[in-house]
């Protein structure tokens, strides 16, 4: 079914289609209309859930741990310095391997303080071995939660679902609502091998030694690669059972056929970013577009092989390596280097490095069309896009 | 390539107000009456933290075919003004389009109002509001205004979606909230006789 909904709405429509048994959390702009539409339901009758809200974020993902750890499935959402005071907890989550399913709604971080949207507070989290999925429309929001509950279960593995704050949240748009049973099919019940039960005593989150402590950490950093395979799995069993995809679920191109300058971006600013490479493609410029949908796991090898054709590789992110540059381009360049790509000796793409529409700043089509002529130079350093003059200094 | 086309949208508006008034609400309603005409349609808001009387904006984009950009509107077709004084505050006709419609809450126009070739229609949606609903609250009487004055939605439509958006707030809010909407959907197709027919 068809509908006209907020961001937050639909998000909330998608969780409750997966049934959690236990919802947990604490309010903050701009994640809040979500888990007032989850309580609401809860309240309505409609959710079999238990509604708990908690005293702060960290007693939410506290909750939602327990809560999975035991067996239910469970749903939180944060954003900006609520989810960083749940930042001890993520790491838990993911090194007890439990598959807790969240939404970030993505804000800026303080200070200063700033309730708009941009890409640091989950950047931030980007080595507590969650995975981490970036959404571009609220249609892909509702979608991608209810993929990430089946590769969380499969993968035994936490996602967090990055929907940028007001720009999706707030924004009312059609979205195509997933029937039940289609959902039911696509997603079955949890059954947790691990769960703990007074009948079947086990230890969950026992000590570690410096004899084995290594092992353990290496095995996470295995599992969250071999992650990649079940979230393409996901997107492709989600188009066969519902008719839409995401590129392949770790990397969406578009207009790449022969492109030599290819934008890569992250979120809700690539409806933009596509208008731009239309207007572009009109007056015969060969530009394309690559939205990275994964960023944890890291799919170096399917960038690699993405951006073969290009000549210059233009990455637009918002959120910063403080004292170092663009996390994505960074990581990018990484991966190109590992490759065997060299600019200096002519075998590969130049990456720059593009970093804007921090603390809610517009990023408009008429921007996104400027970084294809701009450059942002071959350093490590990034430029930022769109500074007030006189204040870059 | 016409001024639509370019922006990826049949109509673009922009509606000020201050916290409280209603104007992120009014712009859900209109994309839902949109969305129930059979377009494609968007509504988001831009408002700091939580002030009451404090400058909001909401924009909403209506079109034949999905909308991928999440951008501001920069450009309108139509500016819904929720309180006279942010005339003075906020560059309220910033990007208005030349033969553009300007709403404005307020008993009379001001002076300088249409000297610039813009549609000006001013709509008493204070006394309107505080009469059908008890307070000052614009946004309906100047959605059906909206509409009066350009056909973009049908009065149906918002009605409906009046139904279903206030319905958790009682029948009675729903009733009032419509007969607000109709009032102004009426005064505004008076002036409309009055002036020169809606283009």
């Amino acid at each position: 079914m068809r509908q006209q909904l907020e961001g937050s709405q639909a998000v909330a429509e998608a969780v409750a289609r997966c049934r959690p048994q236990v919802v947990a959390a604490y309010p903050i702009t701009p994640q809040t209309h979500i888990i007032e539409r989850l309580a609401q339901n809860v309240a309505d009758g409609e959710l079999a859930a238990e509604f708990i809200s908690a005293e702060s974020e960290f007693a939410a993902a506290s909750i939602v741990l327990g809560a999975v750890a035991a067996g239910s499935r469970a749903f939180t959402a944060s954003a900006s310095q609520g989810l960083l005071l749940m930042t001890e907890v993520l790491f838990n989550i993911a090194g007890l391997r439990l598959p807790v399913v969240m939404v970030c709604a993505n804000r800026a971080v303080s200070a200063p303080i700033n309730i708009f949207s941009d890409h640091q507070d989950s950047m931030a989290l980007r080595d507590t071995g969650w995975i981490q999925l970036y959404v571009e429309s609220n249609q892909e929001a509702l979608d991608t939660v209810i993929q990430a509950y089946r590769i969380a279960e499969r993968c035994e593995l936490p996602v967090m679902v990055c929907m940028d704050g007001f720009l999706l949240t707030h924004t009312f748009e059609p979205v195509e609502l997933p029937e039940q049973d289609a959902v039911d099919a696509f997603l079955p019940a949890f059954r947790f091998a691990r769960s703990l039960d007074p009948a079947r005593p086990l230890t969950l989150g026992g000590g570690s030694e410096p004899d084995n402590y290594q092992e353990y950490r290496a095995a996470q950093h295995r599992d969250l690669l071999a992650a990649l395979g079940e979230i393409e799995g996901a997107n492709e069993d989600y188009a066969h059972s519902f008719g839409r995809a995401f590129g392949n679920g770790l990397l969406d191109p578009y207009r790449l056929d022969d492109a030599e300058t290819v934008l890569l971006t992250l979120g809700s600013v690539s409806g933009a970013a596509r208008d731009a490479v239309d207007r572009l493609r009109e007056r015969g410029e060969p530009v394309g577009l690559l939205r990275l949908r994964c960023f944890r796991p890291f799919p170096a090898e399917a960038l690699v092989a993405a951006l073969a054709g290009a000549r210059r590789i233009v990455v637009f992110e918002k959120a910063l390596g403080v004292g170092a540059g663009g996390i994505v381009a960074t990581e990018l360049r990484a991966a190109l280097h590992h490759a065997g790509w060299d600019a200096t000796v002519g075998r590969g793409a130049m990456v720059e490095s593009f970093v804007g529409g921090l603390g809610g700043r517009d990023v408009t089509a008429e921007i996104i069309a400027s970084l294809f002529r701009d450059t942002a130079g071959s350093g490590m350093d990034c430029r930022f896009v769109g500074l007030n003059e006189g204040d870059d200094q | 390539m016409n001024a639509s086309e370019k922006k990826g949208a049949l109509h673009e508006i922009r509606f000020h107000g201050r916290g409280g008034q209603g104007a992120v609400s009014a712009a859900a309603l209109l994309s839902l009456a949109a969305f129930d005409d059979g377009f494609e349609a968007q509504a988001f808001p831009k408002f700091g933290s939580e002030r009451r009387g404090a400058p909001v904006e909401a924009y909403v984009r209506i079109s034949n075919r999905p909308i991928r950009s999440h951008t501001q509107v920069y450009q309108p077709d139509a500016v819904i003004v929720q309180d006279s004084t942010l005339l003075r505050s906020e560059p309220v006709t910033d990007g208005l389009a030349e033969r553009g419609l300007m709403i404005l809450n307020a008993e009379q126009c001001p002076e300088e109002a249409g000297s610039d070739g813009r549609r000006w229609l001013c709509v008493s949606a204070d006394r309107i509001s505080e009469d059908l609903l008890g307070r000052p609250l614009p946004n309906t009487v100047l959605l059906g205004a909206l509409a009066a004055a350009t056909g973009w939605v049908k009065l149906a439509a918002l009605e409906q979606a009046i139904g279903s958006h206030l319905q958790r707030k009682g029948e009675k809010v729903v009733e009032a909230n419509i007969a607000a909407l109709r009032e102004g959907h009426r005064v505004a197709q008076q002036q409309f006789q009055q002036q020169e027919p809606a283009s």
